[in-house]
Parts: C-alpha cells; structure tokens; sequence
C-alpha cells in the first residue's frame, strides 16, 4: 500500500507547486522565526562560553560581601591560584565640579590592583594602558569611566571628579570591559580606579555596602575540584564561588528568558501559518475531489488515498521546513551587526543544530496538526462524486481517531514548547492563550457568517447591492471569511495585547508610580551621619515623609539547617545573591503582620526574624522554621516568628528578612532612607545631602523608572517585531485566500455586469466585504488581546488595567487597511474581466 | 446465456436534496447475464446514470439489494466496494476522469498498480497499443484530444480484464467520427476479454449495437427491447 501510495503521490505532484505557495510560505516564515531566535540564543550561548573566563575575569572566583579577605584568607588564596587579582565593587555618587554647580551622578565603581585584568583587555579611548590611566597626573590619583556618565558630570578628560573625599583625574573613557557583565546588576555607569586609591575616600568604611572579588587563574584544576575544594575552605563564612563556566548568570538568564518569549511569540505565528497551511491544504483537496472519486472507482481504498495526499503533504512540509530553516540560518547574520554592541560577547555565526531542531520539531508538529483535519476529509469523498460532483463530499468532522491523533499532537506541540522554554510555565499560558484566542476567533467567525446570512436576507437591505452583496459573500463558507479572521485575527491579537500591556505599564509607571514612590533612596548613610541627615530634612517643609532603616547584606545559607545550594528552591532569587537584611525592636512603619507576633521591645535571646509572606511561601517557609545568614562571614540562625506582607511595587523600604535587634545591629552597618518630597525641592535636597555626605549614595526613582521603562520598552519593540513576523504571516495567509477566491469573482464580477452592474459598484461590494472582514477580526482581536493584557496586568503586575483606545483603534484600522490591500489587489482581475469571455467558458 | 453476473432486486436509490430527500430510482429488478451487452436509454432524469453507478457500487442503493458475481454490492463498505471494483469491473465516463498529473501509460498502469500487478506498465501499454495510442504513452491528459483522451480511459477500464464493463456515455462528448471510433474500441474490446457490458447511452446507433435495451424513464424500468430491433425515438426526445 505504501509503495503504491508513494507512486501516486510522485505522480501528482508532478502538478508543480501551484496553490501551494501560501503552504510553503507559512511554514517557512514560521519556522524560520523561531529557528532564527534560536540561532541568535545560540550564538550568544556559544560567546558566553567561550568568553566565560574574560567574562568572569578568571577561570574563578571568590566573592566575599562587605568586607576584604582575611590575612590568612589571603594566603589560601595566593597559594590556591597561578595568579590572584582582587577587584572591589560598589555603587557610589561621582562628583564634578563644587558647591551649588556640582554635577553629580550614580556610579558603579570597580577598584582594582595592578593584576588585574587577568584575562582580557579593558579598552580605553584613547588608547593608553590602563596601568598608566590608573596611575593618574598632576599628583592626582588616575580613574577611568563610561562616556555616558563623563557626559553626564560635564567632564573632558584631565578633568577631576571626586568619589567619596577623594579626588581623581579622568584619563580615558572606557570602551570595552571584558568583566563588564558578570558582576551584580550595576545601578550606573562604569568608573574604574585603583583600590588603593579610595584608602583615603571614606567610602569602603565598615558597614558600606561592597563586594570583594578575588578572580582566579587556576591552570590544570578541574573546576568542579576547585570548587569543592574552594567550598569546604570557605565552608561558612559566607564566601561565594563563581567559575568561568556561568560567567554572566544575568545575562545568560535574561537570554534564556526574552528568547524563550520570542520563541513562544514565534509558536503564535506558526499557529497562524497553521490557519494558512489548512485553508490550502482545503483548497487543494477541494479541486482533488474528482481525481480521489477517480481513484475510488479505479479501486483505491481510502487508506490508500489518505497516505497519497499525507505523503504530499510531508514532502511539501519537508520543503517548507527547509526553506525555513534555511532562512533562520541566514537571519542571524543580518540581526548579528545590529545586536553586536549590546551584547557583551562576540557574536560567532555557525548553524545551531539544537535550534533548527527545535523550530523544525515545531514545524513538523504544527504542519501535522493542521493538515490531518483536511486530509482526513478524504475519506468521505465518495466515488460516486465523479457523476454528481463534489457537493456534500469531504465536508463535516473528521472521524474520533483523527481527533485523538490531532488532539495528542497538539498536546505534544505543548509539552515540547514547555520543555524547551526557560520558563515551562510561560509556555503553557503562551499555548493557553493561541488555543484560546483561535476559538474565540473560530467562533467570531462562524458568528460572523451567521449574522452576514441573515443580513443579506433582511428587508432593511433591499436597494443596497453593494452591502447585501458582500453579506452574501461573507456568508458564504468558500469565501475564507474563516481563513481571514482567524489568521489575521491572531497576529492582531498578539499585537493588541502587546500594545495594551505596553501602555499600560508606561501608565503606570509615568503616572502611577510617582504618586506612591520616594523621590529618592540614599545608601550608605553611615550611624553618626543619620542624625544630621534627618535633621536637614525635618528642616525642609517640601519633604512630606521620610523612612529609615538599618541594612546590613547577607547570603542565606541554609533554610531549616539544609544548605542552599542543597534546597529545592535553590534557584530562587532570595537564595541567589546577596540580600538586604534589616534589624527592628518594633514592627516597623508601614508593615502588615499576616502571620506570627513582632517579638518585644526589649528581646535580646537568640535571633528571630520576621519574613515577607509570599517569598516564604515560595521558599516552603512555615513558622517555626530556620533562616540562617551569613553576614560579615558570621552565620546567623534565626527562628521565623511572623510573617509581614511586603509590597515591593511601591519603592518604599521592602526588606524580605527584618531580624530582632541583637546581634546583628552591633555588627557594622548602614541605614537606608526614602525621602519624600516635591519636584521642585528635589535638586536642592541632593546637593545639601552629598555636599554634607559624600559618602551617601542618592539613586533618584524617577530616573531608575526611566531606565525600567526603557528596557520594558525594549522587550516591547522586541516582541512587537515578532508579533510583526506573525502578522506578516497573516498577511500571507490573506493574500492566499483573496488568491482562492479570484476565480469565483471573476465569475462573479461577469454575471453582475451581465445584469447591469458598473464597475464601481462591483468595487464596492469587494472593497466592502474586505473591510467587514478585516473589521471584524480587528474588533476580535481588540478584545482578546484587551482581555489578555487584563490578566497580565491583573494577576502578574497586579496593578489596574486601563484600556488604551489608541493602540486598540489602530489594531481595528490595521486590519481593514490589511484586507482592503489583500482583497482590492485580487479584485483587479475580476473588475476587468470582460463577461462573454468568462461565460461562453463556463458553458 | 443463463447464468447472470449482476441482479438488481427492487433496488431503490433516494438523495437528500436542499428541498428534502428526491427519489432517484423506485425499485429496478433486473438480471444481467454473463458476456452481455446491455444497453441503458432513457430521458435525461430518468435514472440511467443512477442505476449505472448502482451496479458499479459506486452509489449505494437506500432499498432493495444488488448482487454482482455473487457478492451483495449493498452489505460492502466503500474500502471492500474499491477492492471489488479493482477486480472485477471496468468504468468509462462521459467526461473520461482522466487524472491529469498522470501521463496515458500511468493513467492505464494505475488499477493494476492498486491491484498489485508486478506486469502493470506492460499491461498498460499493451493496452494502450491495442486502443491505437503506442505513440501517446508518454502524454498528459491535457496533451490528447477528447477522442485521445476516451482511448485511454477505455484502456485503463480494460486493462485489469474485467469481468463487467460499465460505460456512461462514452460518446456523449465527442463528435460523430471520434464517437463511432470509441464505439468500435468498446464493442472490440468487450469481444476480446467477454466481459459483460452495460452502457448508458443518448445514441441509438450505440443501442442497437446492444444485445438488449432497458428504457428507462422516471425511475422505473419502462421497457425492454433487443438491440437489433430497437427503434430510435423521435428526434427531439433522443437530443434531450
């Protein structure tokens, strides 16, 4: 049967590829899609690995938060590694300038001895050593710094700026980092001194918040070994080990994460080329129906039949995976120069197997699903199709076994989606969301149909041809009013909700935000300074609230004695990096107890602490249980008393662990503030408080909400490019069904100037049902994508949704405008299709 | 001619039309006898075509039963139906239902083929040669003439050496010389293998080549005649 099947399929396909091109295109633009996010994901993996130890600085490293390796610590580590170099970071506030005309801006500072970089190059402009910019002029200490933040103090270089007490002359501007990345997430912009240097600028004083890398060479060590060994070292006191295999966790987490989205955004399209590969695979077996009865009659079983046209089928979907994976393989190459400077490794283009596998998996599975509706159909042409003709046949549900096999596959389309994404989760509410948007689609479009019919046949319509015309053809089942709706229908949808939640956030985060947020944080403010710090803000009758809290930064190592690289939950951002711990006798202000009792005013027994509610519920955390923390290389058990409800969205003060007062607050600390204010007196606050404190670093919310909005304006343009993909894939399947529907209007057009109708009027009627159809999935698409984003922002963002009517009437003007274009192109033919010609050939 | 290949035992057909269901044919008893020729006549709406695909299996009859060479065509599926045919029958069309992406040999080869024939290519062109289309093998469908094209398509009805051969007027979409050209081929072609033939036909020349007549008219079995004796009806009924 097989071998015979196979011959009969060679034969017809000999037809050529006439009416298989929206096939063919909508497979190859979806598979292409996803295989050209996973060639780029793979080609940044590859740079993230083969860079991992200029990344990192090392092959590894030792990372001990607020304070410097201990003399004995020191020796272990000299003796430990080929070749030590200790880089110390903090955030701090780069000065220019004195008195009311200073400029001052945050800065990530990064000290570093004279080996470093131990591996790599920091490249400077000009182009100087760094030992001989570091080594600075004019008596002058040398740093060096990002050009956006030399911009923004107003500094040339030989200019000085101050960090701290310390002044520095700026000798270069640094255009390329080889460790820029790996480190935590910098609040600003790059400056680079010697540590040595900042002995003297009061800013690494006990209790500032810094971090102190020792990076590693480490020559002929496994690193697996190295890290044992390391580990068992440094068992306990709070020293965090990093190797050059996971050099830049951040970014390759925010990789993983936006092309995981990309390529879910891509599944979309590929739905929508699915609707597109369905409606050909209909037409082409609508005009097979003679041939089928023929080869009924000839004796073919339907078996025989269903393997001919599946074969075909899978030659053409083998066609079209390959002309998509061919184009995922070339895209890379075009996106690679555009992404090159925001990435922070070379970009190699090579073919990524894993990622053709993947787009080619997603393709396979979505060509199966939606061609076995269709090609299952070809079991109920009947032979006796060739004397009454097609009327009746290949119509209706397939039989229950098709659907099991359509339903399993879709099913597995899923699973394997989850599988492959970074976040399963995303993946199944991405599946949720396709599955539900072409059902609601599906049913707008029967809806649609429905009320054409009738519309067509009421009273109220009688003297407007051109309407009751194109309610009749939008009524009628051939004219792919279902092929429209439901591929243009998505696309739009993906971008409405796009467009919704985009809004929304820059809503929220302009307007929203700044109603219940600080005008400021200060960091740093070191215990004889915060007196004198409040006391200039009790002064200012334009500061409406001001917050303090001590803060001190751990690592948890342990959760109920299990230590955390051991827990469940070890992946886990409060068990990932260091963490903001504070310390209060009372509950503090502002805080909702949901759990638990706030211990006593005067409890000095053994540590307690109090946790936010929904972290602890992530992390398994009951009552009663164990959080231990290493702070300043101590480990610090405490017994969970109560639970707080902790609203991070605010900007206010949000610690996940406060603790009672003893011990830690006799360990050396600082205090973190939120100042409340107007505008207006905002510049005048930071300029009183870092001429009084140089120390202190102001981080201005307005500007970190701007830097958030920025990049969520990236992910938006970024998932809007894909959402694009889909659309243009749509627009494909459009032009696909105008295609198929050009000989039923030519016929059409001739009748109707048979019967006295102009040109114009035709037109209308075209141009009408067009509109209608692009109207409607607009409107559709409006209110799926709306409904979608309600949830984002409900359930994720938890903030309120409003409704954005201009992106959404663009979405409705976008889709006439899209069939309108689709439609009045193939309208030319029929419009000047002369009715003798057309008629006498269908006689 | 006693023993009979194909009964029909008040074998009715009723479709399901837009208006409700139209009764097609009201309960047609006949037997057809090994290696005759049997013509079908009648109006247009009678119910030849019907009756034609009733004894092919390829319709299925809503009343009564039609055995052919023993097998009860109403208790078979359409697979078992397809396996039937593709043994024992061979079908014409009016409009040949050549398959267009497929060259004259394959279009021949293709019964054999589904039937497993190991010989099917040399069958065909051993069939196609016989129809006078040696020089044809090789063409498409959309390469050959009307006259051309019925060739084959009676070539490929032939070529599994059926033992029923069921034609819906061959002629009815040809011209009178390319018309008594396929005739001559369909009443050779019957004389070389003795297969049975049963025609539906417009044409009173084809008729009265027929060894019986069945009219047909409404749906009933008007009358019978024998072929030789058949008289063709007034002009203007036979151009209906």
């Amino acid at each position: 049967m097989i071998r015979i099947a196979w011959t009969i399929a060679r034969r017809e396909l000999r037809g050529g590829l006439r009416g298989f091109w929206v096939f063919l295109a909508c497979l190859a633009l979806g598979v292409g899609a996803i295989a050209a996010v996973g060639s780029v994901r793979g080609a940044i993996d590859d740079g993230l690995a083969r860079e991992g130890a200029a990344l990192l600085g090392g092959d590894g490293e030792l990372r001990m938060t607020y304070r410097f390796a201990t003399p004995d610590e020191r020796a272990w580590i000299d003796g430990f590694a080929a070749q030590v170099s200790e880089v110390v970071d903090f955030r701090s506030m780069a000065v220019a300038g004195t008195g009311d005309s200073a400029e001052r801006s945050v800065t990530q500072v990064k000290g570093v001895d004279a080996a470093y970089p131990l591996v790599g190059q920091v490249r400077l402009d000009p182009e100087i050593p760094l030992s001989t910019a570091l080594g600075g002029a004019n008596g002058l200490p040398g740093g060096v710094m990002e050009r956006i933040l030399a911009e923004r103090l107003g500094l040339t270089i030989g200019d000085t700026f101050r960090l701290g007490v310390q002044d520095f002359v700026l000798m270069a501007h640094i255009t390329r980092e080889p460790d820029g990345v790996g480190g935590n997430f910098g609040f600003g912009p790059r400056t680079l001194v010697r540590t040595e240097a900042l002995a003297n600028a009061e800013l690494l004083a006990p209790g500032t918040l810094y971090d102190v890398n020792y990076r590693m060479l480490l020559p002929g060590l496994a690193l697996d070994d190295a890290r044992a060994t390391a580990n068992a070292q440094f068992d306990g006191a709070g020293v965090r080990w990093r190797d050059s295999r996971n050099a830049a966790p951040q970014v390759r987490r925010v990789i993983d994460r936006v092309s995981s989205f990309l390529v879910l955004v891509g599944l979309a399209g590929l739905a929508v080329g699915g609707v597109g590969v369905s409606a050909a695979v209909r037409t082409y077996l609508d005009g097979k129906t003679n041939v089928i009865a023929t080869l009924k009659t000839l004796g073919a079983e339907s078996r025989t039949i269903f393997a001919v046209y599946l074969m075909q089928i899978g030659v053409l979907t083998g066609l079209g995976l390959a002309v998509g994976l061919g184009l995922g393989a070339l895209v890379p190459y075009v996106v690679a120069p555009l992404v090159r400077d925001t990435l922070p490794v070379e970009l190699d283009i090579v073919v990524q197997p894993r990622a053709m596998a993947e787009a080619a998996i997603y393709g396979i599975l979505t060509a199966l699903i939606f061609t076995l509706w269709p090609l299952a159909r070809t079991e109920s042409v009947r032979a006796a199709a060739i004397f009454r003709g097609a009327a009746g046949d290949g119509k209706g549900w397939p039989r229950w076994p098709y659907l099991l096999v359509i339903g399993a596959l879709v099913v597995a389309l899923v699973g394997v989606s989850a599988a492959f994404a970074s976040v399963p989760m995303l993946a199944f509410a991405t599946a949720g969301g396709v599955i539900g948007a072409l059902i609601v689609l599906a049913l707008a479009a029967s809806g649609l149909r429905v009320l054409a019919r009738r519309a067509a046949r009421a009273k109220a319509l009688r003297g407007y041809t051109a309407l009751r015309m194109a309610m009749g053809a939008i009524s009628n089942p051939r004219e792919g009013a279902s092929a429209v709706v439901l591929s243009l229908g998505l696309g739009l949808t993906v971008l409405a909700a796009v467009g919704q939640i985009d809004s929304n956030l820059r809503r929220a985060i302009a307007t929203d935000l700044p109603d219940r947020a600080p005008s400021y944080f200060f960091l740093d403010i070191q215990n004889p300074q915060l007196q004198g710090f409040l006391d200039r803000l009790a002064q200012d009758t334009n500061v409406t609230e001001v917050q303090t809290a001590p803060m001190l930064r751990g690592v948890v190592t342990a959760l109920n004695g299990i230590p955390s690289r051991e827990h469940p939950a070890s992946g886990h951002w409060v068990l990932r990096g260091d963490r903001g711990v504070s310390y209060s006798a009372t509950l503090p202000q502002g805080a909702e107890l949901v759990a638990g009792e706030w211990w006593a005013d005067d409890y000095s027994g053994p540590p307690l602490v109090s946790f936010a509610i929904e972290e602890a519920q992530e992390l398994g955390l009951s009552l009663g249980d164990t959080v231990t923390v290493n702070i300043l290389g101590r480990d610090i058990t405490a017994t969970i008393t109560s639970f707080r409800r902790v609203d991070f969205s605010t900007g206010g003060i949000g610690f996940v662990m406060v603790m009672s007062p003893q011990p830690i607050s006799a360990a050396p600390h600082t205090h973190i503030a939120t100042v409340y204010a107007e505008e207006a007196a905002e510049g005048a606050i930071l300029r009183d408080l870092s001429n009084a404190y140089p120390n202190i670093t102001a981080i201005r919310v307005r500007e970190a909400a701007e830097r958030v909005t920025e990049a969520l304006s990236t992910m938006a343009t970024a998932t809007s490019y894909a959402a694009l993909a889909t659309l243009l894939t749509g627009f494909v399947v459009l032009i696909g069904a105008a295609a198929a529907g050009e000989r039923a209007r030519v016929f059409e057009s001739a009748i109707m100037k048979t019967l006295g109708a102009s040109r114009g009027r035709i037109l209308a009627s075209f141009a009408l049902r067009a509109a209608l159809m692009g109207a409607a999935a607009g409107l559709v698409a409006l209110a799926a994508g709306a409904g979608a984003s309600w949830a984002v922002m409900t359930f994720v963002m938890e903030t309120r949704y409003v409704f954005e009517p201009m992106s959404a009437i663009g979405i409705v003007v976008g889709g006439v405008m899209a069939t309108l274009l689709a439609g009045l192109v193939f309208a030319l033919r029929p419009l000047a299709a002369r009715p003798a010609q057309i008629l006498r050939a269908q006689d | 001619m006693t023993e009979s290949v194909l009964s029909l035992a008040e074998a009715r057909l009723t479709l399901q039309g837009n208006a409700g269901p139209v009764e097609i044919l009201r309960g047609i008893t006949l037997d057809v006898a090994r290696g005759e020729t049997l013509g079908l006549i009648g109006p247009s709406g009678s119910g030849k075509s019907s009756l034609l695909m009733l004894m092919g299996g390829l319709e299925r009859a809503t009343g009564g039963q039609v055995t052919a060479l023993g097998f009860d065509l109403t208790a078979l599926n359409e697979d078992a139906l397809a396996r039937f045919r593709r043994s024992h029958m061979g079908v014409v069309f009016q409009s040949f239902h050549l398959i267009p992406t497929m060259t004259a040999l394959e279009n021949v080869a293709t019964p054999l083929e589904l039937a497993g024939r190991r010989d099917a290519f040399d069958r065909a062109e051993e069939e196609l040669r016989a129809v006078g289309l040696g020089h044809r093998l090789d063409h498409y469908p959309a390469q050959m003439s009307g006259g051309e094209q019925q060739r084959v398509a009676l070539a490929r009805a032939a070529a599994p050496r059926p033992a029923i051969l069921l034609a819906d007027e061959p002629t009815g979409n040809l011209d009178g010389v390319n018309g008594q050209a396929i005739m001559d081929l369909l009443f050779g072609l019957r004389d070389r293998h003795g297969a049975t033939l049963i025609l539906v036909t417009h044409s009173p020349e084809l008729a009265q080549r027929c060894d019986r007549i069945i009219r047909l008219a409404d749906g009933r079995i008007e009358g019978e005649d024998r072929g030789a004796t058949y008289k063709a009806p007034a002009k203007a009924e036979a151009a209906e």
